[in-house]
């Protein structure tokens, strides 16, 4: 039941004092007219009502939950208590420098440890999420260009095998998008890039290990072909829990990353969010990274190059979440950052091993972090798709990989366990999917059925796109709203 | 050395044995030898969680709380209900993902659209999304999702919030969109300037209500001033203040924005907050990122989806209204918690307590030789000016312990009340400005 649902007028919580002072209304003309119908309950109410949502929720610490390229690892506890120190999160942004001296130095270690994890020379913590992480990436291409007054440079080269965020981001910094097919080992076609390759072109975006969870052997001679005609390289951190401390974007010769410090550093994903995206680049691109940046002298500074590409948000990016990161990064520090990244692997080539001779593999060859799953046999000799086994999951209790993507694997179930997941974790859920598989060819319509278990079944989601209910309607509010 | 990873050695060999390697750098064999990190990174040893634990609370004591704060300027400290500690922590809500499985997120996907509900409620808007990361970001997308092909203009009032206008002007260093900024006179955006300079290749007009300096736009004429010419009319504003102020809505806005931060989130050193949109019915498809909808399961269940994804970017890829592909969903969550909390009467209150302590705050600052710069009505912030240099006054301030407003310039200082600051310390702090 929705909250305005058991919403009672009069109910209220007892939160503030009488004001002190004498009451002071702003002018009629500015007064509001419009009702506002907020919520109505006691405490206790309120307290059930978030409890009863909670309970209808799978988040890691429920279960299993390898989705792909998401990196769902184990968030944590000390990183949440140390994110709500009263130090870090009770301060102003616009604080005297003098009084915020810890939270710069977070800032400043947090861009130092991980300028090393990637090989890159100097990041910047503003970009919010990993898309605004791109854009802001991307903008530093085109800062650089314009720098030296190259202004044909208006391309941007995507494998069709990216995440759809890379060409979105690349069309708000205002670039258009050459996309190039991948060869049939689902690495970057070389042959296709070189044609590629022309002096419009403004740079490359790639993830390595890319989407199907392969590292892309030819990986420095892309980057150099990029190079060769005058773009620059952009990494996509994505899939960075894969390599670290065995391979560096620095060093595979690209110029400019972002991380996602809720997937690789493992600071919780809040549903959708809050997250954070740095953006990291070589020393060519520094003096154009977004907003102010902290610098080390006596104490801790900030200053803003006069190039910076400006602005993405206000203030210095999702602290609380750089903090949660740092307090990562200090636990595991030097052997245990490695140490992730090769259980990472492990766990998914052990998943994959327990899996092969059911379920058909893109790629049946080594795997880094994650691998790709394709239900295209499957679906044609029992109707059962990539979709029902995910919702039969469901029903077991385990998070479905991400589903129909990549996009160049028809019907692609991607999986990707993490580090933080124990053999009998996998042993189960490689259980797991082996009944299903068994299922959709004995008994495939318990699968359509599926799931049966969760607080609801198979939404119609046409339904919900074609008319689009965006808000509960009290009885006064115009139907307007209702219908878009 | 901290580790999460629950296997040991031997479980590992185990493991590695029976997909046929014999150690972990075999599972790397496709790693060309050239691009390999040889060596040890250069980070600290891995700690305890007790070490850890020093090392960065030592890190938040180098910071100082600040007892009593008048700053805002952008971040604003309300007083955060226990409620929404308790609900962001709940772990099930923390650590799950999108919710792109529908059937075990219901209740992620409820918390948003009642959130939805709660904003389109506070603004008198249409329509919301799910949030995006900010007030300035949820600002310039507002901005980007008016251009038209023939419009790629964007008149925006140079007396909102510099990070606002600052995120806005890279946003357009992006798409390309052409920036005017409409100039600011005697606190106020000057109207006349924008009748005499708005054209038909104009996409928007953008204004923040209560501005910057705390004053209030004559926003309705502004938003006249756009339709006049064709043009959408753009409000940043205030979620506290919309528990007493006119809505957007009635102002005549057709997209209406602004951050979240003051609906129960820590000041936090700048984030995470929350940018809220909404729009009229009309523009709904234009808005970016997640929005969630209503609908039923197989057995005619009422349960929540994540809707209208023709417009992002998984679909559409690089034809999508923007590359937004989260929302800061847990501080939706501490926002709706706030708002079903405070409830209207709660948060009119708190609107109203603001106005007037920063009404009270002026009134003494004036007695005391800090007069108003500007003759405007304001709701909770205000200018002051003065002879007596700011950093003198705020340096007299911060020896007692008193985080003072924010300097604009050498003579003016922009204050903040809000129902956090008690008579008293507002006594307190013009005796020490006095005395300065």
């Amino acid at each position: 039941m929705l909250i305005f649902e058991k919403s009672r007028p009069g109910r209220k919580c007892q939160l503030l004092p009488p004001c002190d002072v004498e009451l002071v209304r702003p002018g009629k003309e500015d007064q509001r007219e419009q009702a506002l119908h907020l919520p109505e309950l006691s405490e206790g109410e309120l307290s059930r009502h978030y409890t009863e949502l909670a309970k209808k929720c799978h988040g890691v610490n429920d279960g299993f939950y390898p989705l792909g390229s998401c990196t769902m690892k184990y968030n944590p506890r000390i990183n949440e208590e140390m994110a709500g120190l009263a130090g870090f999160a009770e301060i102003h942004p616009l604080q005297p420098v003098s009084t915020v001296q810890g939270c710069l130095e977070v800032l400043s270690l947090a861009e130092t440890y991980l300028c090393e994890i990637t090989g890159m020379d100097a990041m910047s913590f503003q970009p919010a999420a990993g898309a605004h992480g791109e854009f802001a990436g991307l903008l530093l291409i085109k800062a650089y260009h314009e720098s030296r007054n190259d202004k044909k440079r208006r391309k941007i080269i995507i494998p069709d095998s990216a995440h759809g965020t890379n060409p979105a981001s690349a069309v708000m910094a205002g670039f258009t998008v050459v996309s190039i097919p991948s060869g049939p080992d689902g690495c970057v076609d070389l042959e296709k890039l070189r044609e590629a390759a022309t002096d419009e072109v403004a740079g490359l975006m790639l993830t390595n290990p890319n989407t199907v969870g392969l590292f892309d052997k030819n990986i420095l001679e892309i980057t150099d072909i990029i190079h060769a005609c005058g773009g620059l390289c952009y990494y996509d951190g994505a899939n960075l829990n894969a390599v670290m401390g065995v391979a560096r974007p620095g060093d595979m010769g690209f110029d400019v990353v972002h991380l996602n410090l809720h997937k690789t550093f493992s600071t919780p994903h809040g549903g959708g969010g809050p997250g954070s995206g740095p953006v990291g680049c070589k020393k060519i691109l520094e003096k154009f990274l977004p907003s102010i940046r902290v610098a080390k002298k006596d104490g801790y500074e900030v200053e803003r190059a006069k190039e910076s590409i400006g602005e993405m948000k206000s203030f210095y990016g999702n602290f609380l979440v750089v903090v949660r990161a740092l307090t990562y990064i200090l636990t595991l520090g030097k052997e245990g950052i490695p140490q992730a990244s090769q259980n990472a692997v492990l766990n998914a080539n052990y998943m994959m091993h327990g899996l092969k001779d059911l379920y058909s593999m893109a790629y049946d060859t080594i795997c880094m972090h994650e691998f790709v799953m394709s239900l295209k046999d499957l679906k044609k000799t029992t109707g059962i798709s990539a979709m029902d086994i995910a919702k039969g999951l469901l029903d077991r209790g385990i998070h479905p990989p991400t589903m129909y993507f990549p996009l160049i694997v028809e019907e692609a179930l991607m999986a990707e366990p993490t580090e933080t997941e124990s053999k009998e974790t996998l042993d189960d859920a490689i259980q797991v999917f082996r009944e299903l598989y068994e299922l959709a060819k004995t008994d495939p319509e318990k699968l359509h059925e599926a799931p049966v278990t969760t607080p609801v079944t198979r939404l119609d989601e046409v339904g919900a796109a074609r008319h689009p209910v965006l808000r509960y309607l009290f009885e006064e509010t115009s139907p307007q709203g209702a219908d878009a | 050395m901290g580790s999460y990873v629950p296997g040991t050695r031997e479980e590992q060999q185990e493991m590695l044995k029976s997909i046929g390697l014999s150690s972990m750098e075999d599972l790397f064999q496709d790693i060309p030898e050239e691009v390999r990190f040889k060596g040890e990174l250069e980070l600290p040893e891995g700690k305890s969680e007790l070490e850890v634990r020093r090392a960065v609370g030592a890190m938040a004591a180098k910071n100082h709380v600040f007892p009593t704060i008048f700053r805002g300027a952008g971040a604003y400290r309300h007083y955060i209900p226990s409620m929404v500690k308790n609900v962001i922590s709940k772990e099930d809500l923390q650590t799950a993902y999108t919710p792109y499985q529908a059937e075990i997120s219901q209740g992620i996907l409820q918390s948003i659209f009642e959130y939805q509900t709660m904003i389109c409620e506070l603004t008198g808007m249409d329509a919301s999304n799910a949030s995006v990361y900010d007030g300035a970001s949820a600002a310039a997308e507002g901005v980007a999702m008016c251009q038209e092909r023939k419009r790629k203009k964007a008149w925006i009032s140079a007396a909102v919030h510099p990070g606002v206008l600052e995120t806005v002007k890279t946003y357009c260093f992006g798409n390309e969109m052409e920036l005017e900024v409409i100039p600011e006179k005697d606190g106020v955006t000057d109207l006349k300037y924008l009748k005499e300079h708005i054209d038909n290749e104009t996409a928007c007009v953008y204004i923040q209500h209560p501005n910057y300096y705390g004053n209030l736009e004559q926003a309705e004429a502004f938003g006249v001033a756009a339709h006049e010419a064709g043009t959408k009319f753009i409000m940043g504003v205030n979620p506290i203040s919309l528990g007493i102020l006119k809505t957007p809505k009635e102002y005549g806005a057709d997209v209406a924005v602004g951050d979240g931060q003051p609906l129960g989130l820590s000041l936090a050193f700048g984030g995470p907050y929350l940018g809220f949109m909404t729009c009229t019915a009309s523009m709904t498809r234009k808005l970016p990122g997640r929005i969630v909808g209503q609908t039923v399961d197989a057995n005619g269940k009422t349960g929540y989806v994540l809707t209208l994804q023709a417009r992002e970017q998984h679909i559409r890829r690089e034809k999508a209204s923007s590359n937004i592909c989260s929302n800061q969903a847990l501080c939706a969550l501490a926002v709706g918690t706030y708002l079903a909390s405070m409830g209207s009467d709660g948060l009119e209150n708190a609107a109203l307590q603001c106005t007037s302590k920063a009404h009270y705050l002026a009134e003494q600052l004036g007695k005391a030789g800090f007069p108003l710069e500007h003759d405007k009505e304001f709701f909770h912030e205000f200018v002051t000016r003065s002879d007596t240099p700011s950093q003198k006054v705020l340096d007299a301030l911060e020896k007692e312990d008193i985080l003072g407003g924010y300097p604009l310039d050498e003579h003016r200082i922009l204050w903040c009340c809000t129902e956090m600051n008690t008579k008293q310390e507002m006594d307190r702090l013009v005796q020490i400005v006095k005395e300065v």
